[in-house]
């Protein structure tokens, strides 16, 4: 073979390998026709709903690192007796988030009435952790000094009515959640997508805890208010 | 057959009887897409109506500054003096004469209306949700009654803004931007109101978080309905552009809005609940405001912006995609260089989050830091560079076919450039510390986030009305209105540089031109506010011919403008279900397959056969 020909040889292929280097495989999950990651759209909705949503305490919590370090007096305003009781409402919230995991494979193993079960005892988890959380603020707030709100309340509030928020609403979505489950409208995975909602709501918490609660104790301050 | 016997277990819902469900709290991608386009229409008419007001204001601002100048110049009991005293008094009376609150307000209420209910809406919400599912082969997006919650909630957020005018204290005067202490502070709003006031500024958080929310709905939705339910063969690189750019400005939507939301939630506590998040410790309001440290009017500035920078690629990055779109279509060639588009959309969208600071060098920071947000925002012009001559080689050579949606697109590369080399000045910390509180600033920004977006629902309203409606839009008049509405806008924004070069300051409502060249400035207002009256009223142009062609527009076939992508495939308007009977055909082409070598036509579409593409044919990419 002359060189000529050799080179028209590759130049003609050139084209050919080309394109079949680029030329999609069908059996490639990401050919089209199927969901690439292979699980359910609702899943991964909630997925991206949990990603925005993180960035959104992790803006209020910036917000309030921003304040906290610029502020060399910081004042340390929970006592003893609030860590005991952040504690109970982290233990509560934890404990809820373990019902909901029982919830999750009651539900994958097809029992559905011991999944709604489950998901009515995490339900009543969040409510627990709500009332506490209420009761608290209710305290907070009867104590506030006179004029503008201390920076550190305003933190407060702000962190963790937010994450109340995100609980009450999470206490709704779970009572429709079973009470649906339980007359066969939903299938196992909308439990599953409930979950990640609620164990994100939980983790949000694990940040609220040490950075709200512990960082801003005062241990010598003991119990009462 | 076996695509039948496949096609089996689609689902095919009959639409809904009600004409309520059908219409308008309906789930079907089309009419949510149609309900986004609408409101944007709107909003675009009342948003530009209020610039022309205060255009009127400033041009006569500038008339009766000259009038008291040449008054100072006079004895004061002459009858000229009279004479002069009489007719400012008259002008002044005018109704378009705003008092700096009013002036303020109406400038708050444009910059909402159009960046959050125009920009933010018509590409994405309005062109996206009709155009994504069919593009990429769905039958719907992946959450259909999420779609529906989120065009209401953007309704319900217009609503809300709009309210705003209809409240004691009247509607909010902190710019679109919302910059505390202005609105943390209720006592803030609008002189001689004595009342608890405010409620605009208030009404204005609880639209943007609401609009947030919708925005989030929204993102979600695009980002699912992108990755999960395209067809077969519809590989991500088979794409066509606009879906690539939906699909990037979805991921910034996602998490952009996330920290506007918390912003708007804050200065709402600052407002409502006694908080001072944004309320300096040593600001006085007749007393101190806060009997402690105080909080930073610059954290909302952060959280703003953070937000703010990717919003402006969430306005731009459709109309990009649009563009390049457009372009391949009506030069009759393939988009010259598809994989560098799409990586530059991505390298858009990524750097976008990492130059927010470039908003504050003013406001301070540590020179350290400004240099960095500079150096960052420089690297923004590498993917737009790549982006703009990636158009100009698709240009290079086409068979360019001039119909109004190419013009448009044109228009849109045009004012991108002219817009962008501003970006340029204003991204380096020293020039902007300069530039950055003059009209430099509002003619850079009007001319590649406001007009050059604009431009892009032009040329999509233009290039898609036949789809959506079955009809086809009357080209002279679209010319006309093009040709009318881009000298306008040049000569608006260009205008405004130039006062910014001299140093015009801006959001003033009024202004002593004494120590500036006081005859420049007043001519140039006027030039502007001239243009912008002419400008404004062509806009009607459009109104006219999207009415008219609505019923009288000759029929449009189902492929008008010969292009590849699937929506081209289906007849105009498409059905309930969007492909017959739920059959979405399978994809074998990439998305801009013209004048392929050896084809039968100039075009192939992207559902035809492997055969029609010649296996002689180079490979397309």
């Amino acid at each position: 073979m002359s060189e000529a020909t050799a080179e028209k040889a590759v130049e003609g292929a050139a084209p050919a390998t080309a394109a079949a280097a680029h030329a999609p495989v069908k059996s490639d999950p990401w050919y089209g026709g199927v969901a690439p990651f292979g699980t359910d759209s609702k899943k991964f909705g909630m997925w991206l709903f949990i990603m925005s949503d993180s960035i959104t305490f992790a803006a209020i919590l910036m917000a309030y690192t921003y304040m906290r370090i610029a502020d060399p007096d910081w004042p340390l305003v929970f006592n003893a007796q609030s860590v005991v009781l952040s504690t109970i409402m982290t233990f509560v919230l934890l404990s809820s988030s373990l019902t909901m995991v029982l919830g999750v494979a009651a539900a994958e193993a097809g029992k559905r009435k011991r999944a709604a079960a489950w998901i009515f005892a995490t339900a009543f988890g969040g409510v627990a952790f709500t009332v506490i959380h209420a009761w608290e603020w209710s305290h907070v707030i009867h104590d506030l000094p006179e004029g503008a709100m201390p920076m550190m309340w305003g933190c407060f509030f702000a962190a963790t009515g937010m994450h109340m928020l995100h609980v009450t609403i999470g206490v709704g979505y779970l009572v429709i959640l079973g009470l649906a489950y339980l007359s066969g409208k939903f299938k196992p995975v909308d439990v599953e997508v409930a979950g990640l909602y609620w164990h994100f709501v939980d983790l949000v918490w694990m940040f609220v805890f040490p950075l709200i609660y512990l960082m801003s104790t005062d241990m010598t301050k003991g119990f009462g208010h | 057959m076996s695509a039948e016997s496949a096609a089996e277990h689609v689902h095919v819902h009959e639409p809904p009887s009600s004409f309520i469900r059908r219409w308008i709290f309906s789930t079907d991608h089309k009419v949510v897409g149609i309900q986004y386009w609408i409101l944007a229409l709107v909003a675009a008419f009342v948003g530009m109506w209020l610039s022309v007001v205060f255009r009127l204001h400033l041009a006569n601002e500038g008339t009766i500054a000259q009038l008291n100048n040449q008054l100072s110049a006079l004895a004061p009991d002459s009858a000229q003096a009279q004479a002069l005293t009489e007719q400012i008094k008259a002008l002044q009376a005018k109704w378009f004469v705003l008092t700096p609150e009013k002036y303020l307000s109406y400038l708050t209420m444009h910059g909402t209306i159009l960046v959050f209910m125009v920009l933010t809406t018509a590409p994405m919400g309005g062109f996206g949700n009709y155009f994504l599912p069919i593009q990429i082969g769905a039958l719907d997006m992946a959450f259909p009654r999420l779609n529906m919650l989120s065009i209401w909630l953007t309704i319900l957020s217009f609503i809300t803004l709009m309210a705003a005018f209809f409240v004691p204290g009247g509607p909010p005067n902190s710019g679109w931007t919302g910059y505390p202490p202005l609105s943390a502070i209720p006592a803030a709003q609008g002189k001689g109101y004595e009342g608890p006031g405010g409620y605009g500024q208030d009404l204005w958080v609880l639209s943007i978080a609401i609009f947030c929310f919708a925005s989030l709905v929204g993102a979600i939705n695009f980002i699912v309905t992108t990755l999960d339910l395209r067809t077969k063969g519809m590989t991500m690189l088979r794409m066509p552009l606009t879906c690539w750019a939906w699909f990037v400005t979805a991921i910034l939507s996602l998490l952009s809005f996330a920290v506007l939301l918390v912003a708007g939630l804050l200065l709402l506590l600052d407002r409502n609940a006694g908080t001072s998040f944004f309320i300096p410790g040593d600001l006085f309001f007749n007393k101190p405001l806060v009997d402690h440290r105080g909080g930073s009017p610059i954290l909302f500035q952060h959280l703003f912006w953070f937000f703010g920078h990717p919003e402006v690629y969430i306005a731009i990055v459709p109309g990009m995609g649009l563009v390049s779109h457009l372009l391949s279509t009506f030069a009759r060639k393939p988009v010259f260089g598809y994989a560098a588009m799409v990586f530059a959309i991505f390298g858009i969208g990524i750097v976008g989050f990492f130059v927010w600071g470039h908003h504050m060098f003013q406001s301070g920071m540590s020179p350290y830091v400004a240099v960095a947000f500079s150096v960052m925002t420089m690297v923004v012009g590498v993917p737009s560079a790549i982006k703009t001559f990636n158009w100009l080689g698709t240009l290079w050579g086409g068979n360019i076919r001039f119909t109004s949606p190419m013009l448009y697109a044109l228009g849109f590369v045009s004012l991108f450039v002219t817009g962008g080399i501003g970006g340029i000045f204003l991204g380096q910390n020293a020039v902007d510390i300069y530039f950055h509180d003059t009209y430099f600033v509002v003619g850079h920004f009007h001319l590649i986030m406001g007009v050059a977006a604009i431009f892009a629902m032009f040329a999509g309203t233009a290039f898609w009305f036949p789809k959506m409606f079955g009809r086809m839009m009357n080209e002279p008049l679209g010319k006309i209105h093009f040709w009318i509405t881009f000298a306008g806008v040049n000569v608006i924004f260009i205008t405004m540089h130039l006062m910014g070069l001299e140093g015009h300051p801006r959001r003033y409502s009024g202004f002593n031109y004494d120590f500036l060249s006081s005859n420049y400035m007043v001519t140039c207002h006027k030039i502007v506010t001239h243009t912008a009256i002419l400008t404004a009223t062509t806009q009607l142009l459009l109104l006219v011919n999207i009415v008219y062609s609505l019923f009288a527009g000759p029929k449009a076939t189902d492929n008008p403008w010969e292009a590849t992508s699937l929506e081209w495939a289906i007849p105009s308007p498409p059905p309930f279900e969007n492909f017959k009977g739920g059959h979405v055909p399978e994809v074998h082409h990439g998305p801009y397959e013209f004048s392929v070598p050896g084809a039968a036509k100039d075009y192939i579409m992207q559902q035809e056969p492997p055969e029609a593409r010649p296996a002689t044919a180079p490979s397309a990419h």
